[in-house]
């Protein structure tokens, strides 16, 4: 049992001459929750898929609960739940029926009812599948994935397009099946999903993995002042009061409002006084700074910063 | 709202009691024959709830046999009783319309849908999902062979079955439903979904005009005949015309056609089918 759930070494996946996955790397741990975090087309669903045993790899190694995913496919199958990102399930099939069905293939499932009830499904049970909402869709395909009491549920996109109500309880699901021992692995590109649910977060971007760790090490400590005003201010005034190695950012926000990030190479630098010094400058040029805070780092912020798609600089 | 919210990890989404148990791993996969039973089960439903898949399965062949029984529009190419002749071509159509053309449509979609990609990450095995598709298509012919019987009946038809011939003609349908359910999965397996609607529908009304179940192929000049009597539907329409109309077996003609259409399509279908 001390094996990873999953383990991914250097993995390649192409397309004609597209490379959706080139190198990448990472391990799951068993009853943990680990995120992949990246943008659309990061090869987040390919390297899903591979570990699915959908699809071939074409180099690299992938081991999941310690087997080959095709050629062990007989043996892993009752151990794994499956999510997929849409459809899946017969236009006619009503929500309960298929449910009960998935239970079937197993030997000992969660009572479909209880399943349907933990998810708000049990009034959608008689209603075939092409008349479920996008978000019922979503989670009779998620209670699937759940239902044959899986070691480890793959989980692609789960909670894409749900409205706030649903997706709280797809969070609260997840949560339930770590707390049960289920090694959960889903690909999001929420960054709050991420930062919520994952004990690990993997940051992947054209194929790679960029960064990886736990929320808390991802973000660190560090921490930024953010305020924003109806006009414009001196940036590089205020920057010429600030301690070496600081850096202002600046952007046009809605409302043709301005709003500023100040931020320290040292995260111990932004203490009390270097609040004090920025409202300082404020007070002197007759600045309102308003919104004015200071924001701990966020996921989206590091992934960002990764990934070079960041506030311009001035 | 969380005050906490950069810190907030999985464990302060509380879950709710009892949730660990409920999920707490278990995994086994459910006997083969519970998984093909319950397969069989979903299949059968949503063959029986598809509004033109039941037109195409039960209503067109009693309409069939009903309109052309009663009135004497077309030449069924006999002198007894209109019945007699139609009932054995409007079984074959109807074996057709099961295991060829509704099989290989609902597949077709299902493969759109992703369907039969899920299913593969289920421990119901491909051999397990072929097995229920063919229960389920099987337990529609037999209620269609039933109902158009009973209809036949009702309409005066006497037919000259022995029990040699009744045997016989068992084992040709079992053999039609076969090739049919190859040819049809070939064309789901590797045809977009609605090239497979349309390509499974014209090949039905094709087969329901050229193969010989409304007339015997005879009713064609020779060379056409010829062409035709290679087909499945006449193969398997003949074969019941044999036994049902005139007594006697079937021609082993009629088995070799039906054998040659499955060992070709199925070996195809093996090879080329597409599960996405």
């Amino acid at each position: 049992m001390d094996t990873a759930a999953v383990e991914v070494v250097d993995l390649v996946k192409r397309y004609g001459t597209t490379t959706a996955v080139s190198g990448l790397t990472f391990s799951a741990r068993r009853g943990a929750v680990t995120a992949l975090l990246g943008p659309n087309g990061a090869g987040k669903t390919s390297t899903i898929e591979i570990c699915e045993g959908f699809r071939r790899a074409d180099g690299g190694r992938v081991r999941v609960l310690g087997l080959d995913p095709v050629a062990d496919a007989g043996a892993l199958k009752p151990r794994v739940g499956v999510m997929p990102q849409s459809g899946g399930v017969p236009t006619g099939a009503r929500a309960g029926e298929w449910l009960r069905l998935m239970a079937s293939f197993h030997a000992r499932p969660v009572d479909p009812g209880l399943l349907l009830e933990r998810l708000g499904l049990t009034s959608a049970a008689r209603t075939p599948f092409r008349r479920l909402s996008g978000g019922q869709q979503q989670r009779l395909s998620l209670a699937c994935a759940v239902v044959g009491r899986p070691e480890l549920v793959f989980l692609d996109e789960p909670t894409a397009g749900l409205d706030p109500q649903a997706r709280m309880a797809t969070w609260d699901l997840v949560s339930a099946l770590r707390a049960a021992g289920v090694a959960v692995i889903l690909t999001t590109h929420h960054m709050e999903e991420a930062e919520r649910l994952s004990d690990h977060v993997v940051i992947i971007d054209r194929g790679a993995v960029v960064a990886e760790g736990t929320p808390a090490e991802l973000t660190g400590s560090r921490r930024e002042v953010c305020f924003s005003t109806a006009a414009p201010v001196d940036a590089d005034a205020l920057l010429s009061t600030l301690p070496p190695g600081s850096r202002v950012g600046s952007a046009r926000a809605a409302g043709d409002r301005h709003e500023y990030v100040i931020g320290t190479e040292d995260p111990e630098q932004l203490g009390p006084e270097f609040l004090a010094t920025v409202t300082a400058w404020c007070a002197s040029t007759g600045v309102l700074a308003e919104d004015l805070r200071v924001r701990r780092r966020t996921l989206e912020d590091v992934f960002l910063e990764l990934t070079g798609r960041e506030l311009r600089e001035s | 709202m969380t005050e906490h919210t950069s810190s907030t990890t999985a464990a302060a989404v509380r879950p709710e009691p009892g949730d660990a148990a409920l999920f707490t791993p278990a995994p086994g996969a459910a006997p083969m024959w519970r998984m093909v039973a319950a397969q069989a089960g979903m299949e059968l439903r949503v063959m029986l709830r598809n509004g033109e898949q039941f037109l195409l399965t039960m209503v067109i062949p009693v309409l069939l046999l009903v309109g052309f029984s009663l009135t004497s529009v077309l030449d069924v190419g006999t002198e007894g009783a209109r019945v007699d002749a139609l009932t054995p071509g409007v079984l074959a159509l109807a074996i057709m319309s099961t295991s060829f053309t509704g099989l290989a449509i609902g597949t077709g979609f299902e493969r759109r849908y992703g369907v039969l990609k899920r299913l593969g990450a289920t421990p119901l095995s491909r051999f397990g999902l072929l097995a229920a598709k063919t229960l389920a298509v099987l337990c529609v012919q037999a209620v269609q062979l039933v109902l158009l019987c009973a209809v036949a009946l009702a309409l005066g038809w006497s037919p000259q079955a022995t029990p040699a011939g009744v045997l016989a003609a068992v084992a040709l349908v079992l053999l039609a439903t076969a090739a049919f359910s190859s040819l049809g999965l070939l064309m789901a397996g590797t045809l977009r979904a609605e090239a497979t609607l349309a390509g499974a529908n014209l090949v039905y009304v094709l087969m329901l005009g050229l193969g010989g179940v409304l007339f015997p192929v005879s009713a064609f000049p020779g060379p056409m005949e010829q062409a035709v009597s290679v087909l499945p539907v006449t193969a398997l329409g003949s074969g019941l015309r044999s036994v049902l109309a005139e007594g006697s077996l079937p021609g082993l003609g009629a088995f070799a056609v039906l054998a040659a259409w499955t060992l070709v399509c199925g070996l195809l279908a093996a090879r080329l089918f597409r599960w996405e």
